[in-house]
C-alpha cells in the first residue's frame, strides 16, 4: 500500500512541472502583456516601464522567466500581481481556498444525494421512482451550468431568500465571528447547489447502472443461494462492489466540478480561482493567469490522488496486486 | 457412419450494423432526440430564410421589446403595432392598428448556405413599424428569434466540426500509440495526461490567451474550434489507445501480421474499425461539451464578438439580474442550448444502449 | 417421500406473445443420498431447472406457468420469501460453474464462509469451524488461507472454497452446476473425487449438471438427459451407459471420441440445437435424428416408462 502511495506521489511531481511549463509557454506566446497597456499610458515614462520589466524579469526569454518563477513558487512566493498591486501569494491563496470550499461542498452535496438515489432507482428498477430519476438525470445533465447559474441569480433576486452572488455581504467585517460564518454559509448555498446539480445527475446514473450490473453477477446469485436476505445481498455484497467503478470516475467528477466552478464563480461572482483567471486575463496579467491555472491543476491532481487512494483502499485487488 | 446434414429452418442472421439499427429503432427516446437534431440542423442551414430579420438589424425604438406574436383576425394572421411608453423600455400594443403577416416575403439580404445571395424570408410584415418579435428584442432592439437562428449556425456547427477534428486526431494518435506501444506510447500518454490534468475551462482560457484579442469573426470561429479540439482529442486518444492495446493481442491481428500486412493497414483496417461503436457513442455525447465550450467563451466576451450572433454571446445580456427579471425572454438562448444538449443526450444514450448487445 | 420431486415444471422467459418456453414439462425425483446427473447441451434448460429448485431464477423475466417443485413435501414455487431463505443453504446448496465469479471479490474467504455459518448454524460461526470445513474440502494450510481474497487462489482452490461454503450450512441436497467445466482436466478429477467422498461421508444427495458424459459413469446413480427444454431419457446410470435407448442419447455417446478401436471419422450430430422459441413441431430432435420418420414431426411424444425405472421420450426406442 505504501509503495503504491509513494509511486503516485512521485508521479504527481513531473505532472505539475509539465503543466506549469505548458501554461508558461502558452502565456509567453500571447501577444502583448500588462506592460503594453502601461506603455500607452502617457503618465508613465518608458524608463519606469523598462525598470519594472527588468525587476520582474519580463525582459528575458521565457524559459529564463520560467526558472525564476519555479524558484519563487517553491519558496512559496507567487510574486507580485501587477494588476491588483498586492502580493500575488495572498491573493492566490485566498482564491484557492474559496474554489476548494465551493468545489468540496458541491462534491459532498452531489455524491451525498446521487448515491442513495442511484441505489434506490436500481433496486426499484422500472418503477415510477426509476423513471422519475431517469428523467431528472436527463434534464440535469442537459441544463448548461451557464443557464442554471443565471436562473439561480434570478431566483435569488426574485425571492430575496439568498444573496445575489458574492461570497460575503458588504457588512461582513462588522459582524461577529458566528454571524460571519453564517453569512459565508448563506452565500455558499446557491453556488454550491448549482455546481452540484449537473454532476449529480451523471453520478446517479452511473450508480444505478453499476449496481444493476453488479446485481447480475454470479456471486450475487451465489449469495442469495446461501439464504442471505435480499437487503443484505444488495447493501453488503452488491453495493460494496458497485462502488468501485464509481470511484474510478471520481477523478472525472472532480475535473468537471472544477471546470464547472469556473463558470459558476464567474457568473455568481464567487471569488475563486476561476474568477481570478478571467480577471487576470482581461488585465493581461499573465503571471497571475499562470499561477491561477497551475493552482487549479494542483487541486485537480490532489483530488485525483485522493480518489486513487480511496479506490486502492476499497478494492483489495488493486491494493495487493 | 454417413451423416446427412439436416436442413432446419432458422431466422436469417443479422449483420452487426442491421442489428444495431433494429435495436436503435426500438428506442423511442433516441429517435426523438435524433429527429429533434435533424430539425435543429435543418433550421440552422436555412436560418437566413426562416428568420424575419438580419442578425444585426438594430431598431432604435425597440430596446428590450417584449415578444410580439401574430394574432388571428378572421382568417388572416396580423401583427399589431407597438408604441414605446415613457419610462425605461416599456411598450404598449395598439391592437386595432395591424398589418397582415405575409409568407415568402422579400426582406433583408442574406447569403443562403454562405454564398447564395437571397432576400426571400419565410414570413414577415414588410413594414418595420409592425415588427414581429417572436422571442422579443435584445438590448439593441434586434430580434432575438432571428439572432437565435443565426446563432444556431455557429453553435451547432462548432460542435460537429470540433468533434470531427478532435476525434479523428484522437483516433489516429490513440491507435498508433496503443498499437506500437513502447516509447511512443509512453510519451504520447504522458502528454495526454498533462492536457487532461488541467481543468478544461482553465486550459481554454490559457489557449485563448495565445491569440490576439481583436480578430475577424471567421478567425474567431476557427480559433474556437482549434482550442476546443486541442482539449478534446486527449481523452479520446487515451481510450482508443486502451482499446488498441488490448485488440493488439487478439489472434486476428497476429493473423494479419503473418499475412504480411503493413502496420498502417492493420491499424486502419483492423484496429480502428473495432472502436467505431465506442467512438460514435462518445462523439454524440461529447458534442454538447463543445457547444458549451463556445458558449462559455462567447459569454465571457472572448469568443464570438458583436455584432455576430452566438447563443453564448446572447446570454451575456441576461447577466444583469435586473434585466433578467424584467425581460425574461433574454434567456431564450439558454432554452435553445438546453433543448440541443438534451437531444444529443437522448440520442447518445439510445446509441449506447443499442450498441450494448448484452442488455435487452 | 423423496427429498426432491419436480412435477411437470413449465417455465417461460417473457410474457404473452413474446414468451419463450425454456422448461417444458420437466419431471424427475431425487431421493435422500442419491446422486442424479442432469445431462444436456448448452441451452437445453438444465441450469434453469436446477436454479428453480431454490427459486433463484429472477422473475421477471422468468415466469413459472405450471408444475410443482416439492422439496421435503413443500412446493418451492409457493413458498414465502422467509421460507425460501430458510431452505436456501439449509436444505439445498449450490456450487456454480465459475468459482472465481461466484465468490465476492472484495471480501476474504474466511469471512464469506463465516457469513453462511452465522446464518444457518450460528453456534458454530467460529474460525475453528471454518478451518475444519476447509480441511474437509482438502485445502492445505487452512489457517493461513482464511485471510485470503478469492483472487489470491487458483481455480481449483476457489472451487473447493465454494464447496466448503455450500457445506457450511449442512444441506440435504447439493446442486452442482457444471462444477468442473471451468477447470483443468487434472483438477476436474480431484474435484469430482472430492464430491464422491463427501457424498459418502455426509450422505448428501447431489444433483450434478454436466454436458460431459464421461463424468456420469463415475458419479451418478441415475441420469436424466435433457433436450430443448424437455427430458428425453431418464434411467439408472449403469443401464443408460450400457444400453442407451433414446436416439439423442445414443448419438451423444457415439460422439465421445474413443482411444481404442480402429481410427474412424468422428461422428457428430448434424444440425444445431434449436433456439428458444424456434422449436420444430412434434419431436424436437426429429430434424437431427438418424431414425426420424414422417410421423415424428406430427405429435410430440410422451415420456413413457418402457422398462423398470427407464423412461424414454421416443416411440421408436427399440430401433438399433
Amino acid at each position: 500500500m505504501w509503495s503504491y502511495i509513494l509511486k503516485r506521489l512521485l508521479h504527481m511531481i513531473p505532472l505539475l512541472l509539465g503543466v506549469s511549463l505548458l501554461t508558461f509557454l502558452l502565456m509567453a506566446l500571447s501577444p502583448g502583456n500588462y506592460f503594453t497597456a502601461l506603455l500607452q499610458n502617457p503618465q508613465i515614462s518608458p524608463d519606469t516601464v523598462a525598470r519594472l520589466k527588468a525587476q520582474f524579469h519580463l525582459d528575458r526569454p521565457w524559459y529564463v522567466q520560467y526558472v525564476f518563477w519555479i524558484k519563487n513558487v517553491l519558496s512559496g512566493n507567487f510574486g507580485y500581481s501587477m494588476a491588483y498591486k498586492i502580493s500575488a501569494t495572498s491573493l492566490i491563496m485566498a482564491r484557492l481556498w474559496n474554489t476548494f470550499l465551493l468545489s468540496f461542498t458541491a462534491l459532498i452535496i452531489a455524491w451525498g444525494i446521487a448515491i442513495p438515489l442511484g441505489v434506490w432507482a436500481a433496486v426499484r428498477k422500472d418503477s415510477w421512482v426509476d423513471h422519475a430519476c431517469s428523467l431528472f438525470a436527463f434534464v440535469g445533465l442537459s441544463v448548461p451550468d451557464v443557464l442554471l447559474s443565471l436562473l439561480a441569480l434570478w431566483f435569488a433576486a426574485a425571492t430575496g431568500w439568498f444573496p445575489v452572488g458574492g461570497s460575503e455581504s458588504p457588512l461582513n467585517d462588522f459582524l461577529s465571528p458566528a454571524q460571519q460564518f453564517w453569512d459565508h454559509v448563506h452565500h455558499l448555498v446557491l453556488p454550491a447547489i448549482v455546481l452540484a446539480a449537473s454532476d449529480l445527475a451523471g453520478i446517479m446514473r452511473r450508480m444505478r447502472s453499476c449496481l444493476l450490473d453488479t446485481l447480475r453477477a454470479e456471486y450475487v446469485t451465489a449469495a442469495r443461494a446461501r439464504g442471505l436476505g435480499e437487503g443484505w445481498v444488495i447493501y453488503k455484497h452488491a453495493l460494496r462492489n458497485a462502488i468501485n467503478p464509481l470511484l474510478t470516475i471520481f477523478g472525472y467528477s472532480l475535473a468537471s466540478l472544477l471546470s464547472g466552478a469556473f463558470i459558476v464563480e464567474n457568473i455568481m461572482a464567487w471569488p475563486g480561482l476561476g474568477r481570478l483567471t478571467v480577471e487576470a486575463f482581461f488585465a493581461k496579467d499573465s503571471y497571475l493567469v499562470v499561477d491561477s491555472v497551475v493552482m487549479a491543476t494542483a487541486l485537480l491532481v490532489a483530488g485525483n490522488f485522493v480518489a486513487d487512494l480511496l479506490l486502492a483502499w476499497s478494492d483489495p485487488r488493486i491494493r495487493l496486486k | 457412419m454417413e451423416t446427412t446434414i439436416a436442413i432446419v429452418k432458422t431466422q436469417p442472421a443479422l449483420s452487426p450494423w442491421r442489428l444495431f439499427w433494429h435495436r436503435l429503432r426500438r428506442r423511442k427516446i433516441a429517435l426523438t432526440g435524433g429527429v429533434t437534431l435533424i430539425f435543429l440542423y435543418a433550421v440552422a442551414i436555412f436560418a437566413g430564410f426562416i428568420a424575419p430579420y438580419r442578425y444585426d438589424q438594430i431598431s432604435d425604438n425597440a430596446f428590450f421589446h417584449p415578444p410580439v406574436w401574430p394574432r388571428l383576425q378572421g382568417f388572416r394572421l396580423v401583427v399589431p403595432r407597438s408604441e414605446q411608453m415613457p419610462g425605461d423600455f416599456v411598450y404598449r400594443q395598439i391592437s386595432n392598428d395591424t398589418r397582415p403577416l405575409h409568407f415568402f416575403i422579400r426582406g433583408g439580404k442574406y447569403k443562403l448556405l454562405g454564398f447564395i445571395p437571397c432576400s426571400l424570408h419565410l414570413f414577415g410584415t414588410g413594414d418595420d413599424n409592425y415588427s414581429v418579435y417572436l422571442f422579443g428584442a435584445d438590448q439593441f432592439g434586434r430580434d432575438i428569434f432571428s439572432r437565435l437562428l443565426y446563432g444556431s449556425q455557429v453553435s451547432l456547427s462548432i460542435g460537429v466540426v470540433g468533434i470531427l477534428l478532435s476525434f479523428s486526431l484522437g483516433m489516429i494518435v490513440g491507435g498508433i500509440s496503443g498499437y506500437f506501444s513502447g516509447w511512443t506510447d509512453t510519451v504520447v500518454m504522458r502528454f495526454c495526461e498533462l492536457i487532461m490534468s488541467i481543468p478544461a475551462l482553465y486550459l481554454i482560457i490559457s489557449l485563448r490567451n495565445v491569440f490576439p484579442p481583436g480578430m475577424s469573426s471567421s478567425q474567431v470561429y476557427a480559433m474556437i474550434i482549434v482550442i476546443l479540439s486541442f482539449i478534446g482529442w486527449a481523452s479520446m486518444a487515451r481510450v482508443i489507445r486502451g482499446m488498441a492495446l488490448s485488440l493488439r493481442e487478439q489472434p486476428f491481428i497476429l493473423a494479419a501480421r503473418s499475412l504480411g500486412q503493413s502496420h498502417l493497414k492493420i491499424i486502419c483496417r483492423h484496429i480502428l474499425p473495432n472502436t467505431f461503436s465506442y467512438v460514435i457513442v462518445a462523439a454524440t455525447l461529447s458534442v454538447p461539451y463543445y457547444i458549451l465550450g463556445e458558449v462559455v467563451l462567447s459569454f465571457l466576451g472572448v469568443g464570438i464578438q458583436e455584432p455576430q450572433a452566438s447563443w453564448g454571446l446572447m446570454l451575456n445580456a441576461a447577466q444583469n439580474t435586473e434585466y433578467m427579471q424584467r425581460f425574461p425572454w433574454l434567456l431564450a438562448p439558454g432554452a435553445a442550448i438546453f433543448v440541443t444538449v438534451l437531444a444529443f443526450n437522448f440520442l447518445g444514450d439510445g446509441l449506447r444502449d443499442a450498441a450494448d448487445t448484452k442488455s435487452l | 417421500m423423496n427429498l426432491l420431486e419436480i412435477k411437470n415444471l413449465k417455465m417461460d422467459f417473457g410474457t404473452d406473445a413474446d414468451a419463450l418456453r425454456a422448461v417444458d414439462g420437466v419431471s424427475f425425483n431425487i431421493g435422500a443420498g442419491e446422486t442424479v446427473c442432469l445431462v444436456g447441451e448448452s441451452g437445453c434448460g438444465k441450469t434453469v431447472t436446477a436454479l428453480s429448485i431454490a427459486r433463484l431464477v429472477p422473475t421477471p423475466p422468468a415466469n413459472y406457468v405450471g408444475g410443482e417443485i416439492l422439496l421435503n413435501g413443500r412446493d418451492v414455487l409457493k413458498m414465502s420469501s422467509g421460507e425460501l431463505r430458510s431452505i436456501r443453504g439449509g436444505v439445498v446448496s449450490y456450487v456454480f460453474q465459475e468459482p472465481g465469479a461466484s465468490l465476492n471479490p472484495v471480501f476474504r474467504i474466511g469471512n464469506q464462509i463465516k457469513e453462511s455459518l452465522k446464518l444457518h448454524r450460528p453456534e458454530k460461526a467460529t474460525n475453528e469451524e471454518v478451518i475444519r470445513l476447509l480441511k474437509l474440502v482438502g485445502i492445505p494450510a487452512p489457517e493461513s488461507r482464511i485471510k485470503n481474497y478469492p483472487f489470491e487462489m487458483s481455480g481449483g482452490m476457489q472451487q473447493r472454497v465454494m464447496i466448503a461454503m455450500a457445506l457450511a450450512s449442512e444441506p440435504k441436497l447439493l446442486v452442482a452446476d457444471e462444477p468442473t467445466t471451468a477447470l483443468d482436466v487434472t483438477i476436474q478429477a480431484q474435484i469430482l473425487e472430492l464430491l464422491s467422498e463427501l457424498k459418502r461421508r455426509l450422505g448428501m444427495a447431489i444433483l450434478l449438471i454436466t454436458h460431459n458424459l464421461g463424468i456420469v459413469g463415475d458419479m451418478a446413480d441415475r441420469v436424466a438427459v435433457m433436450y430443448a427444454g424437455q427430458i428425453v431419457e431418464l434411467s439408472p446410470a449403469k443401464e443408460l451407459l450400457r444400453r442407451p435407448l433414446h436416439p439423442y442419447t445414443k448419438a451423444l455417446m457415439a460422439s465421445v471420441p474413443k482411444l481404442h478401436g480402429t481410427a474412424d471419422r468422428l461422428s457428430a450430430i448434424p444440425g444445431n440445437v434449436p433456439r428458444l422459441g424456434n422449436f420444430p413441431p412434434g419431436c424436437r430432435f426429429a430434424p437431427r435424428c438418424p431414425i426420424a420418420k414422417p410421423e415424428c414431426s406430427d405429435k410430440l411424444p410422451e415420456l413413457v416408462e418402457v422398462e423398470a425405472g427407464r423412461f424414454v421420450r421416443c416411440p421408436f426406442w427399440k430401433s438399433p
